[in-house]
Protein backbone atom coordinates (compact mmCIF):
# COMPACT_ATOMS: atom_id res chain seq x y z
CA UNK A 1 0.00 0.00 0.00
CA UNK A 2 2.93 2.56 -0.60
CA UNK A 3 1.54 6.05 -1.30
CA UNK A 4 -1.50 5.63 0.75
CA UNK A 5 -1.83 6.64 4.10
CA UNK A 6 -2.84 4.29 6.79
CA UNK A 7 -6.05 5.14 8.74
CA UNK A 8 -3.33 5.46 12.01
CA UNK A 9 -1.53 8.15 9.86
CA UNK A 10 -4.88 10.09 9.03
CA UNK A 11 -5.67 10.23 12.57
CA UNK A 12 -2.56 10.91 13.78
CA UNK A 13 -2.34 13.93 11.49
CA UNK A 14 -6.26 14.72 11.90
CA UNK A 15 -5.20 15.39 15.61
CA UNK A 16 -2.15 17.48 15.16
CA UNK A 17 -4.94 19.75 13.51
CA UNK A 18 -7.14 20.03 15.87
CA UNK A 19 -4.19 20.59 18.41
CA UNK A 20 -3.17 23.75 16.59
CA UNK A 21 -7.31 24.38 15.97
CA UNK A 22 -7.19 24.53 19.48
CA UNK A 23 -4.37 26.63 20.87
CA UNK A 24 -5.41 29.10 18.05
CA UNK A 25 -9.23 28.83 19.11
CA UNK A 26 -7.69 29.78 22.86
CA UNK A 27 -5.60 32.68 21.61
CA UNK A 28 -8.43 34.30 19.71
CA UNK A 29 -10.81 33.34 22.97
CA UNK A 30 -8.40 35.87 25.18
CA UNK A 31 -9.35 38.86 23.03
CA UNK A 32 -12.73 40.87 23.04
CA UNK A 33 -12.05 41.68 19.53
CA UNK A 34 -11.30 37.66 18.39
CA UNK A 35 -13.13 36.10 21.19
CA UNK A 36 -16.33 35.04 19.22
CA UNK A 37 -14.37 33.14 16.46
CA UNK A 38 -12.08 31.83 18.74
CA UNK A 39 -14.89 29.07 20.15
CA UNK A 40 -15.44 28.45 16.41
CA UNK A 41 -12.45 27.29 15.88
CA UNK A 42 -11.87 25.00 18.72
CA UNK A 43 -15.24 23.64 18.29
CA UNK A 44 -13.92 23.01 14.70
CA UNK A 45 -10.81 21.23 15.84
CA UNK A 46 -13.58 18.82 18.43
CA UNK A 47 -15.29 18.21 15.19
CA UNK A 48 -12.46 16.92 13.11
CA UNK A 49 -10.94 14.99 16.25
CA UNK A 50 -14.50 12.91 16.94
CA UNK A 51 -15.23 12.35 13.67
CA UNK A 52 -11.95 10.96 12.63
CA UNK A 53 -11.84 9.08 16.06
CA UNK A 54 -14.32 6.70 14.64
CA UNK A 55 -11.93 4.95 12.13
CA UNK A 56 -9.61 4.09 15.24
CA UNK A 57 -8.70 0.47 14.17
CA UNK A 58 -9.76 -2.41 15.94
CA UNK A 59 -12.34 -0.92 17.66
CA UNK A 60 -15.57 -2.58 18.84
CA UNK A 61 -19.22 -1.49 20.46
CA UNK A 62 -19.60 1.08 17.62
CA UNK A 63 -23.10 1.52 18.58
CA UNK A 64 -22.88 2.05 22.34
CA UNK A 65 -20.30 4.84 21.50
CA UNK A 66 -22.80 6.25 19.04
CA UNK A 67 -25.51 6.19 21.72
CA UNK A 68 -23.46 7.54 24.50
CA UNK A 69 -22.55 10.60 22.37
CA UNK A 70 -26.06 11.03 20.78
CA UNK A 71 -27.23 11.00 24.53
CA UNK A 72 -24.79 13.34 25.98
CA UNK A 73 -24.96 15.91 23.53
CA UNK A 74 -28.42 16.41 23.56
CA UNK A 75 -28.71 16.64 27.18
CA UNK A 76 -25.64 19.21 27.16
CA UNK A 77 -26.84 21.05 24.32
CA UNK A 78 -30.46 21.10 26.19
CA UNK A 79 -29.41 21.95 29.16
CA UNK A 80 -26.70 24.74 28.09
CA UNK A 81 -29.12 26.63 25.50
CA UNK A 82 -31.55 27.26 28.53
CA UNK A 83 -29.60 28.00 31.52
CA UNK A 84 -29.93 31.71 32.73
CA UNK A 85 -26.85 34.13 32.25
CA UNK A 86 -26.64 34.58 35.93
CA UNK A 87 -26.28 30.73 36.57
CA UNK A 88 -23.35 30.23 34.32
CA UNK A 89 -20.59 29.50 36.59
CA UNK A 90 -22.28 26.16 38.23
CA UNK A 91 -23.32 25.18 34.30
CA UNK A 92 -19.52 25.43 34.28
CA UNK A 93 -18.50 23.02 36.86
CA UNK A 94 -21.26 20.53 36.08
CA UNK A 95 -19.42 20.48 32.43
CA UNK A 96 -15.95 20.47 34.02
CA UNK A 97 -17.06 17.66 36.67
CA UNK A 98 -18.14 15.71 33.64
CA UNK A 99 -15.26 16.13 32.20
CA UNK A 100 -13.34 14.93 35.08
CA UNK A 101 -15.41 12.12 35.26
CA UNK A 102 -14.86 10.93 31.79
CA UNK A 103 -11.04 11.05 32.29
CA UNK A 104 -11.67 8.48 35.62
CA UNK A 105 -13.79 6.43 33.63
CA UNK A 106 -11.01 6.08 31.23
CA UNK A 107 -8.45 5.35 33.72
CA UNK A 108 -11.19 2.86 35.14
CA UNK A 109 -11.09 0.92 32.22
CA UNK A 110 -7.52 0.31 31.43
CA UNK A 111 -6.84 -0.35 34.93
CA UNK A 112 -10.10 -2.64 35.20
CA UNK A 113 -8.22 -4.66 32.55
CA UNK A 114 -5.39 -5.44 34.41
CA UNK A 115 -7.56 -8.42 35.74
CA UNK A 116 -9.71 -8.92 33.28
CA UNK A 117 -8.52 -12.77 31.69
CA UNK A 118 -9.26 -11.79 28.37
CA UNK A 119 -6.15 -8.76 28.43
CA UNK A 120 -4.35 -11.63 30.09
CA UNK A 121 -0.35 -11.08 28.80
CA UNK A 122 -0.67 -7.97 27.83
CA UNK A 123 1.16 -5.89 30.60
CA UNK A 124 1.80 -2.09 31.01
CA UNK A 125 4.86 -0.03 31.74
CA UNK A 126 4.65 0.85 35.16
CA UNK A 127 5.30 4.98 33.98
CA UNK A 128 1.93 4.23 32.03
CA UNK A 129 0.30 2.85 34.76
CA UNK A 130 1.13 5.13 37.27
CA UNK A 131 0.12 7.95 34.83
CA UNK A 132 -2.88 6.53 34.56
CA UNK A 133 -3.68 6.26 38.12
CA UNK A 134 -2.29 9.61 38.89
CA UNK A 135 -5.28 10.87 35.81
CA UNK A 136 -7.70 8.75 37.54
CA UNK A 137 -7.08 10.02 40.81
CA UNK A 138 -7.21 13.79 39.73
CA UNK A 139 -10.03 13.04 37.47
CA UNK A 140 -11.95 11.27 40.46
CA UNK A 141 -11.61 14.26 42.46
CA UNK A 142 -12.65 16.71 39.86
CA UNK A 143 -15.67 14.77 39.29
CA UNK A 144 -16.78 14.63 42.86
CA UNK A 145 -15.56 18.12 43.84
CA UNK A 146 -17.14 19.75 40.59
CA UNK A 147 -20.57 18.41 41.11
CA UNK A 148 -20.20 19.93 45.06
CA UNK A 149 -19.48 23.23 43.42
CA UNK A 150 -22.39 23.20 41.36
CA UNK A 151 -24.67 22.17 44.34
CA UNK A 152 -23.42 25.21 46.32
CA UNK A 153 -23.74 27.96 43.67
CA UNK A 154 -27.45 26.29 42.50
CA UNK A 155 -28.25 26.48 46.31
CA UNK A 156 -28.53 22.85 46.70
CA UNK A 157 -26.31 22.78 49.56
CA UNK A 158 -26.26 26.10 51.58
CA UNK A 159 -24.19 25.18 54.85
CA UNK A 160 -20.50 24.36 54.80
CA UNK A 161 -20.08 21.06 56.43
CA UNK A 162 -16.41 21.85 59.21
CA UNK A 163 -15.86 19.78 61.80
CA UNK A 164 -12.31 19.12 63.47
CA UNK A 165 -9.16 17.32 62.34
CA UNK A 166 -10.68 17.52 58.82
CA UNK A 167 -7.66 18.22 56.86
CA UNK A 168 -6.24 15.58 58.61
CA UNK A 169 -9.20 13.26 57.06
CA UNK A 170 -8.38 14.76 53.81
CA UNK A 171 -3.87 14.25 54.11
CA UNK A 172 -5.84 10.54 54.94
CA UNK A 173 -7.86 9.89 52.01
CA UNK A 174 -5.09 11.06 50.24
CA UNK A 175 -2.99 8.85 51.70
CA UNK A 176 -4.80 5.93 51.42
CA UNK A 177 -5.99 6.70 47.70
CA UNK A 178 -2.02 7.34 46.96
CA UNK A 179 -0.93 3.73 48.43
CA UNK A 180 -3.95 2.16 46.20
CA UNK A 181 -2.74 3.19 43.79
CA UNK A 182 0.88 2.63 43.78
CA UNK A 183 -0.42 -1.25 44.83
CA UNK A 184 -1.70 -1.25 41.16
CA UNK A 185 0.81 1.05 39.57
CA UNK A 186 3.46 -1.58 41.23
CA UNK A 187 1.46 -4.52 40.07
CA UNK A 188 1.20 -5.53 43.96
CA UNK A 189 -1.71 -6.05 43.71
CA UNK A 190 -4.09 -5.10 40.69
CA UNK A 191 -7.25 -7.19 41.20
CA UNK A 192 -10.51 -5.28 40.55
CA UNK A 193 -11.23 -5.04 44.08
CA UNK A 194 -8.30 -2.38 45.06
CA UNK A 195 -9.67 -0.87 41.87
CA UNK A 196 -12.61 -0.20 42.59
CA UNK A 197 -11.82 1.24 46.51
CA UNK A 198 -9.12 3.60 45.22
CA UNK A 199 -11.66 5.50 42.80
CA UNK A 200 -14.26 5.33 45.76
CA UNK A 201 -11.89 6.86 48.35
CA UNK A 202 -10.79 9.68 45.41
CA UNK A 203 -14.47 10.06 45.02
CA UNK A 204 -14.58 10.88 48.56
CA UNK A 205 -11.95 12.63 48.32
CA UNK A 206 -13.50 15.37 46.28
CA UNK A 207 -16.75 15.31 48.41
CA UNK A 208 -14.26 16.18 52.06
CA UNK A 209 -11.97 18.75 50.22
CA UNK A 210 -14.95 20.41 48.58
CA UNK A 211 -17.49 20.47 51.10
CA UNK A 212 -16.08 22.83 53.52
CA UNK A 213 -15.24 25.52 51.44
CA UNK A 214 -17.90 28.60 51.28
CA UNK A 215 -19.45 29.79 48.05
CA UNK A 216 -17.59 32.97 47.63
CA UNK A 217 -14.87 31.22 47.35
CA UNK A 218 -16.32 28.79 44.47
CA UNK A 219 -14.92 30.39 41.14
CA UNK A 220 -11.71 29.63 42.40
CA UNK A 221 -12.65 26.25 43.46
CA UNK A 222 -14.05 25.76 39.72
CA UNK A 223 -11.27 27.05 38.17
CA UNK A 224 -9.19 24.81 40.08
CA UNK A 225 -11.03 21.96 39.23
CA UNK A 226 -10.65 23.16 35.61
CA UNK A 227 -6.90 22.80 35.54
CA UNK A 228 -7.19 19.62 37.30
CA UNK A 229 -9.32 18.15 34.64
CA UNK A 230 -7.16 19.40 32.13
CA UNK A 231 -4.48 17.26 33.89
CA UNK A 232 -6.30 14.37 34.14
CA UNK A 233 -7.19 14.47 30.73
CA UNK A 234 -3.83 15.16 29.59
CA UNK A 235 -2.45 12.16 31.68
CA UNK A 236 -5.30 9.66 30.09
CA UNK A 237 -4.02 10.60 26.77
CA UNK A 238 -0.67 9.66 27.45
CA UNK A 239 -2.21 5.77 28.62
CA UNK A 240 -3.91 5.69 25.00
CA UNK A 241 -1.31 7.60 22.95
CA UNK A 242 -3.70 9.76 22.08
CA UNK A 243 -1.45 13.37 20.64
CA UNK A 244 -5.07 15.41 20.81
CA UNK A 245 -5.49 14.52 24.55
CA UNK A 246 -1.99 15.20 25.71
CA UNK A 247 -1.21 18.27 24.24
CA UNK A 248 -5.23 19.87 24.59
CA UNK A 249 -5.28 18.94 28.48
CA UNK A 250 -2.18 19.84 29.25
CA UNK A 251 -2.94 23.23 27.77
CA UNK A 252 -5.82 23.80 29.28
CA UNK A 253 -3.42 22.32 33.43
CA UNK A 254 -1.40 25.22 32.15
CA UNK A 255 -3.98 27.74 31.26
CA UNK A 256 -6.36 27.08 34.16
CA UNK A 257 -3.67 27.19 36.85
CA UNK A 258 -2.78 30.94 35.56
CA UNK A 259 -6.44 31.76 35.59
CA UNK A 260 -6.79 30.08 39.05
CA UNK A 261 -3.95 32.30 39.91
CA UNK A 262 -5.53 35.61 38.66
CA UNK A 263 -8.94 34.88 40.37
CA UNK A 264 -7.30 33.87 43.55
CA UNK A 265 -5.26 37.19 43.28
CA UNK A 266 -8.67 39.58 42.05
CA UNK A 267 -9.98 38.21 45.28
CA UNK A 268 -7.21 38.79 47.66
CA UNK A 269 -6.54 35.13 48.54
CA UNK A 270 -4.12 32.83 48.58
CA UNK A 271 -5.02 28.89 47.40
CA UNK A 272 -3.94 27.50 50.32
CA UNK A 273 -6.52 30.26 52.03
CA UNK A 274 -9.56 29.25 49.70
CA UNK A 275 -8.54 25.19 50.38
CA UNK A 276 -7.76 24.82 53.88
CA UNK A 277 -8.78 28.10 55.35
CA UNK A 278 -12.83 27.49 54.83
CA UNK A 279 -13.91 30.77 54.95
CA UNK A 280 -16.62 32.11 52.09
CA UNK A 281 -19.93 31.84 53.47
CA UNK A 282 -21.89 32.18 57.00
CA UNK A 283 -19.41 33.32 59.30
CA UNK A 284 -21.56 35.04 61.70
CA UNK A 285 -18.90 34.61 64.15
CA UNK A 286 -17.96 37.74 66.46
CA UNK A 287 -18.00 40.28 63.66
CA UNK A 288 -16.65 43.35 64.29
CA UNK A 289 -19.22 45.39 65.70
CA UNK A 290 -20.70 48.31 63.50
CA UNK A 291 -21.79 51.52 65.06
CA UNK A 292 -24.89 53.71 63.82
CA UNK A 293 -28.00 52.79 62.25
CA UNK A 294 -29.08 52.42 58.54
CA UNK A 295 -30.87 54.84 56.87
CA UNK A 296 -33.94 54.38 54.39
CA UNK A 297 -35.07 56.16 51.40
CA UNK A 298 -37.73 56.84 48.98
CA UNK A 299 -36.83 55.87 45.52
CA UNK A 300 -38.93 59.39 44.39
CA UNK A 301 -35.89 61.17 46.40
CA UNK A 302 -33.02 59.20 44.71
CA UNK A 303 -34.73 59.99 41.70
CA UNK A 304 -34.10 63.79 42.20
CA UNK A 305 -30.80 63.46 43.57
CA UNK A 306 -29.48 61.28 40.66
CA UNK A 307 -31.56 63.63 37.86
CA UNK A 308 -29.44 66.72 39.48
CA UNK A 309 -26.60 64.79 39.92
CA UNK A 310 -23.39 65.50 37.37
CA UNK A 311 -21.68 62.10 38.05
CA UNK A 312 -23.33 58.69 38.78
CA UNK A 313 -21.53 55.59 39.63
CA UNK A 314 -23.39 52.28 39.57
CA UNK A 315 -21.59 49.66 41.61
CA UNK A 316 -23.65 46.53 40.39
CA UNK A 317 -23.45 42.93 41.80
CA UNK A 318 -24.79 39.79 42.24
CA UNK A 319 -28.13 40.27 43.54
CA UNK A 320 -28.63 42.83 40.30
CA UNK A 321 -28.38 39.81 38.17
CA UNK A 322 -29.92 37.37 40.51
CA UNK A 323 -33.30 40.23 40.04
CA UNK A 324 -32.63 40.01 36.64
CA UNK A 325 -32.45 43.93 37.18
CA UNK A 326 -29.71 45.00 34.87
CA UNK A 327 -31.94 45.81 31.60
CA UNK A 328 -34.08 48.40 33.72
CA UNK A 329 -31.17 49.49 35.23
CA UNK A 330 -29.16 50.26 32.10
CA UNK A 331 -32.53 52.18 30.78
CA UNK A 332 -32.25 53.89 33.92
CA UNK A 333 -29.04 55.05 33.16
CA UNK A 334 -29.96 56.05 29.23
CA UNK A 335 -32.91 58.33 30.84
CA UNK A 336 -29.82 60.25 33.49
CA UNK A 337 -27.28 60.48 30.10
CA UNK A 338 -30.16 61.74 28.16
CA UNK A 339 -30.17 64.52 31.10
CA UNK A 340 -26.53 65.02 30.52
CA UNK A 341 -25.45 63.33 33.52
CA UNK A 342 -21.95 61.72 33.53
CA UNK A 343 -22.53 57.38 34.01
CA UNK A 344 -20.39 55.14 34.72
CA UNK A 345 -20.39 51.45 35.59
CA UNK A 346 -17.80 50.34 38.22
CA UNK A 347 -16.90 46.77 38.57
CA UNK A 348 -15.29 44.66 40.70
CA UNK A 349 -13.06 41.59 39.83
CA UNK A 350 -15.46 39.25 41.51
CA UNK A 351 -18.68 41.23 40.86
CA UNK A 352 -21.39 38.86 39.60
CA UNK A 353 -19.75 35.03 40.94
CA UNK A 354 -16.27 34.95 38.65
CA UNK A 355 -13.99 37.64 37.19
CA UNK A 356 -16.14 38.86 33.91
CA UNK A 357 -19.36 37.52 34.92
CA UNK A 358 -20.50 40.70 35.81
CA UNK A 359 -19.00 42.31 32.38
CA UNK A 360 -21.16 39.30 30.59
CA UNK A 361 -24.50 40.00 32.18
CA UNK A 362 -24.00 44.11 31.17
CA UNK A 363 -22.80 43.25 27.72
CA UNK A 364 -26.34 40.73 27.86
CA UNK A 365 -28.22 44.35 29.06
CA UNK A 366 -26.53 46.32 25.66
CA UNK A 367 -24.24 48.57 28.16
CA UNK A 368 -21.18 49.79 25.84
CA UNK A 369 -18.09 48.81 26.97
CA UNK A 370 -16.40 52.65 27.87
CA UNK A 371 -18.72 53.40 30.48
CA UNK A 372 -17.60 49.98 31.90
CA UNK A 373 -14.32 50.65 34.19
CA UNK A 374 -12.85 48.33 36.60
CA UNK A 375 -11.59 49.04 40.04
CA UNK A 376 -8.54 50.46 39.66
CA UNK A 377 -9.49 53.02 36.62
CA UNK A 378 -12.43 54.11 38.67
CA UNK A 379 -11.23 54.15 42.29
CA UNK A 380 -10.07 57.71 42.49
CA UNK A 381 -13.37 58.99 40.66
CA UNK A 382 -15.56 58.35 43.64
CA UNK A 383 -14.44 61.47 45.29
CA UNK A 384 -15.87 63.57 42.37
CA UNK A 385 -18.94 61.45 42.12
CA UNK A 386 -22.12 62.64 43.52
CA UNK A 387 -24.55 59.59 43.29
CA UNK A 388 -22.93 55.88 44.23
CA UNK A 389 -25.85 53.23 43.20
CA UNK A 390 -24.55 50.17 44.84
CA UNK A 391 -27.18 47.73 43.54
CA UNK A 392 -26.70 44.42 44.56
CA UNK A 393 -23.66 44.45 45.57
CA UNK A 394 -22.21 43.46 49.33
CA UNK A 395 -18.64 42.98 50.27
CA UNK A 396 -16.88 44.46 47.60
CA UNK A 397 -17.99 47.94 48.76
CA UNK A 398 -17.55 47.17 52.75
CA UNK A 399 -14.51 49.42 53.69
CA UNK A 400 -14.16 47.13 56.86
CA UNK A 401 -11.81 45.91 54.39
CA UNK A 402 -9.67 48.70 54.04
CA UNK A 403 -9.39 49.23 58.10
CA UNK A 404 -10.39 45.94 60.28
CA UNK A 405 -7.61 43.93 60.82
CA UNK A 406 -9.87 41.02 62.44
CA UNK A 407 -12.32 40.87 59.19
CA UNK A 408 -12.10 37.90 56.77
CA UNK A 409 -12.46 40.17 54.49
CA UNK A 410 -9.40 42.67 55.25
CA UNK A 411 -6.93 43.55 52.77
CA UNK A 412 -9.11 42.50 49.71
CA UNK A 413 -9.60 45.53 47.23
CA UNK A 414 -12.72 47.27 47.32
CA UNK A 415 -14.67 49.60 45.48
CA UNK A 416 -14.72 53.29 47.52
CA UNK A 417 -18.10 53.96 47.30
CA UNK A 418 -17.86 55.19 50.61
CA UNK A 419 -15.99 58.32 49.35
CA UNK A 420 -18.54 59.42 47.25
CA UNK A 421 -20.93 62.52 48.63
CA UNK A 422 -24.00 59.91 48.62
CA UNK A 423 -24.55 56.34 48.84
CA UNK A 424 -26.98 54.65 47.60
CA UNK A 425 -27.70 50.85 48.45
CA UNK A 426 -30.49 48.96 46.92
CA UNK A 427 -30.78 45.87 48.98
CA UNK A 428 -33.84 43.57 49.69
CA UNK A 429 -33.31 43.45 53.21
CA UNK A 430 -31.38 44.17 56.19
CA UNK A 431 -29.71 40.65 56.43
CA UNK A 432 -25.29 40.52 55.43
CA UNK A 433 -24.31 39.54 51.87
CA UNK A 434 -22.74 36.43 50.39
CA UNK A 435 -19.87 36.12 52.63
CA UNK A 436 -22.38 36.91 55.88
CA UNK A 437 -19.84 39.82 56.64
CA UNK A 438 -22.00 43.16 58.21
CA UNK A 439 -21.16 45.96 55.63
CA UNK A 440 -19.60 49.30 57.07
CA UNK A 441 -21.12 51.05 54.42
CA UNK A 442 -24.64 50.94 55.43
CA UNK A 443 -24.22 52.83 58.37
CA UNK A 444 -22.26 55.57 57.12
CA UNK A 445 -23.56 59.23 57.46
CA UNK A 446 -24.00 59.61 53.95
CA UNK A 447 -25.92 56.13 53.06
CA UNK A 448 -29.23 55.94 52.48
CA UNK A 449 -31.15 52.71 52.11
CA UNK A 450 -33.40 51.35 49.21
CA UNK A 451 -35.14 49.04 50.43
CA UNK A 452 -36.34 47.19 47.28
CA UNK A 453 -35.94 44.29 45.26
CA UNK A 454 -33.29 45.17 42.42
CA UNK A 455 -36.29 45.15 39.62
CA UNK A 456 -38.60 47.14 41.71
CA UNK A 457 -36.12 49.84 42.97
CA UNK A 458 -34.78 50.26 39.02
CA UNK A 459 -38.25 50.77 37.49
CA UNK A 460 -39.54 52.67 40.78
CA UNK A 461 -36.23 54.83 39.98
CA UNK A 462 -36.90 55.32 36.20
CA UNK A 463 -40.21 56.85 37.21
CA UNK A 464 -38.88 59.40 39.92
CA UNK A 465 -36.52 60.52 37.52
CA UNK A 466 -39.01 60.81 34.53
CA UNK A 467 -41.77 62.65 36.86
CA UNK A 468 -38.56 65.09 37.48
CA UNK A 469 -39.21 65.84 33.58
CA UNK B 1 4.76 7.00 23.09
CA UNK B 2 8.22 7.27 23.43
CA UNK B 3 8.83 8.44 27.67
CA UNK B 4 11.05 11.75 26.93
CA UNK B 5 9.19 12.77 23.64
CA UNK B 6 5.93 12.42 26.12
CA UNK B 7 7.48 14.57 28.45
CA UNK B 8 8.55 17.69 26.20
CA UNK B 9 5.02 17.55 24.86
CA UNK B 10 3.73 18.10 28.30
CA UNK B 11 6.34 21.04 29.18
CA UNK B 12 6.01 22.33 25.69
CA UNK B 13 1.95 22.38 26.01
CA UNK B 14 2.11 23.92 29.64
CA UNK B 15 4.06 26.68 28.18
CA UNK B 16 1.54 27.51 25.39
CA UNK B 17 -0.78 27.50 27.87
CA UNK B 18 0.26 29.60 29.92
CA UNK B 19 1.86 31.88 27.36
CA UNK B 20 -1.47 31.87 25.18
CA UNK B 21 -3.61 33.28 27.93
CA UNK B 22 -1.04 35.43 29.83
CA UNK B 23 -2.36 38.98 29.02
CA UNK B 24 -6.27 38.32 28.66
CA UNK B 25 -8.24 40.97 30.27
CA UNK B 26 -10.56 40.31 33.32
CA UNK B 27 -13.79 40.71 31.13
CA UNK B 28 -12.73 37.75 29.30
CA UNK B 29 -11.49 35.21 32.88
CA UNK B 30 -15.26 33.97 32.63
CA UNK B 31 -15.56 33.12 29.00
CA UNK B 32 -11.86 31.75 29.00
CA UNK B 33 -12.18 29.53 31.78
CA UNK B 34 -15.31 28.19 29.94
CA UNK B 35 -13.31 27.62 26.44
CA UNK B 36 -10.87 25.64 28.12
CA UNK B 37 -13.22 23.70 29.91
CA UNK B 38 -14.71 23.10 26.35
CA UNK B 39 -11.05 21.96 25.11
CA UNK B 40 -10.79 19.50 27.49
CA UNK B 41 -13.68 18.36 26.60
CA UNK B 42 -11.16 16.32 23.77
CA UNK B 43 -11.83 13.31 26.46
CA UNK B 44 -14.23 12.44 24.39
CA UNK B 45 -12.29 10.76 22.17
CA UNK B 46 -10.20 8.96 24.82
CA UNK B 47 -13.35 8.00 26.04
CA UNK B 48 -14.46 6.31 22.82
CA UNK B 49 -11.48 4.56 21.98
CA UNK B 50 -11.82 3.13 25.74
CA UNK B 51 -15.56 2.09 24.83
CA UNK B 52 -14.35 0.70 21.67
CA UNK B 53 -11.86 -1.50 23.45
CA UNK B 54 -13.71 -2.27 26.22
CA UNK B 55 -14.23 -6.42 26.58
CA UNK B 56 -16.27 -7.40 29.84
CA UNK B 57 -19.80 -5.40 30.43
CA UNK B 58 -18.47 -3.65 33.65
CA UNK B 59 -15.45 -2.37 31.20
CA UNK B 60 -18.52 -1.27 28.67
CA UNK B 61 -20.93 0.17 31.50
CA UNK B 62 -18.14 2.55 32.32
CA UNK B 63 -16.68 3.20 29.19
CA UNK B 64 -20.26 3.83 28.54
CA UNK B 65 -20.73 6.48 31.20
CA UNK B 66 -17.74 8.11 30.14
CA UNK B 67 -18.08 8.75 26.50
CA UNK B 68 -21.69 10.29 27.56
CA UNK B 69 -19.96 12.78 30.49
CA UNK B 70 -17.27 13.25 27.81
CA UNK B 71 -20.24 14.04 24.93
CA UNK B 72 -21.82 16.24 28.01
CA UNK B 73 -18.60 18.28 28.57
CA UNK B 74 -17.91 18.99 24.99
CA UNK B 75 -20.94 20.22 23.30
CA UNK B 76 -22.37 21.45 27.09
CA UNK B 77 -18.97 23.65 27.17
CA UNK B 78 -19.29 24.92 23.39
CA UNK B 79 -22.63 25.93 24.11
CA UNK B 80 -22.07 27.81 27.20
CA UNK B 81 -19.11 29.74 25.94
CA UNK B 82 -20.35 30.43 22.23
CA UNK B 83 -23.40 31.94 24.37
CA UNK B 84 -21.64 33.90 26.55
CA UNK B 85 -19.21 35.06 23.62
CA UNK B 86 -22.17 35.85 21.22
CA UNK B 87 -22.52 39.27 23.42
CA UNK B 88 -19.34 40.51 22.55
CA UNK B 89 -19.97 40.63 19.33
CA UNK B 90 -21.72 44.12 19.13
CA UNK B 91 -19.05 45.93 21.65
CA UNK B 92 -18.86 49.31 22.16
CA UNK B 93 -22.37 49.77 19.48
CA UNK B 94 -24.64 49.39 22.91
CA UNK B 95 -28.45 49.07 23.00
CA UNK B 96 -28.76 45.77 21.31
CA UNK B 97 -29.75 42.70 23.46
CA UNK B 98 -27.49 39.73 22.66
CA UNK B 99 -29.98 36.89 21.43
CA UNK B 100 -30.95 33.77 22.95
Amino acid sequence: MQGLITADQAIQFSYWITAILFIMGLKRMSSPVTARSGILWAGAGMVVATVITFLTPGMANFGLIAIAVVLGSVIAAWSGKRVAMTDMPQMIALYNGMGGGAAAAIAAVELYKLSDPAHAGTTHDTAVLALAVIGGLIGAVSFSGSLIAFAKLQGLINKSLRFGGQQILNLLLLAGALALGAMVALGIDQSAGVVTTFFVVALVLGLTMTLPIGGADMPVVISLYNALTGLAVSFEGFVLGNSAMIIAGMVVGAAGTLLTQLMAKAMNRSLGNVLFSGFGDTGGEAQGTVTGSMKPIEATDVGVMMAFAQKVIVVPGYGMAVAQAQHKVWELCQLLIERGVTVKFAIHPVAGRMPGHMNVLLAEAGVPYDIIADLDEINAEFETCDVALIIGANDVVNPVARTDKSSPIYGMPILNADKSKNVIVVKRGKGAGFSGIENALFYLDNTRMLYADGQRAAIDLIGAVKAVG
Amino acid sequence: MEGMIALYIFMLAAFVGYEVISRVPVILHTPLMSGSNFVHGIVLVGAMVALGNANSTLEQVIGFVGVLLAAGNAVGGYVVTERMLEMFKSSGSGGKKGTH
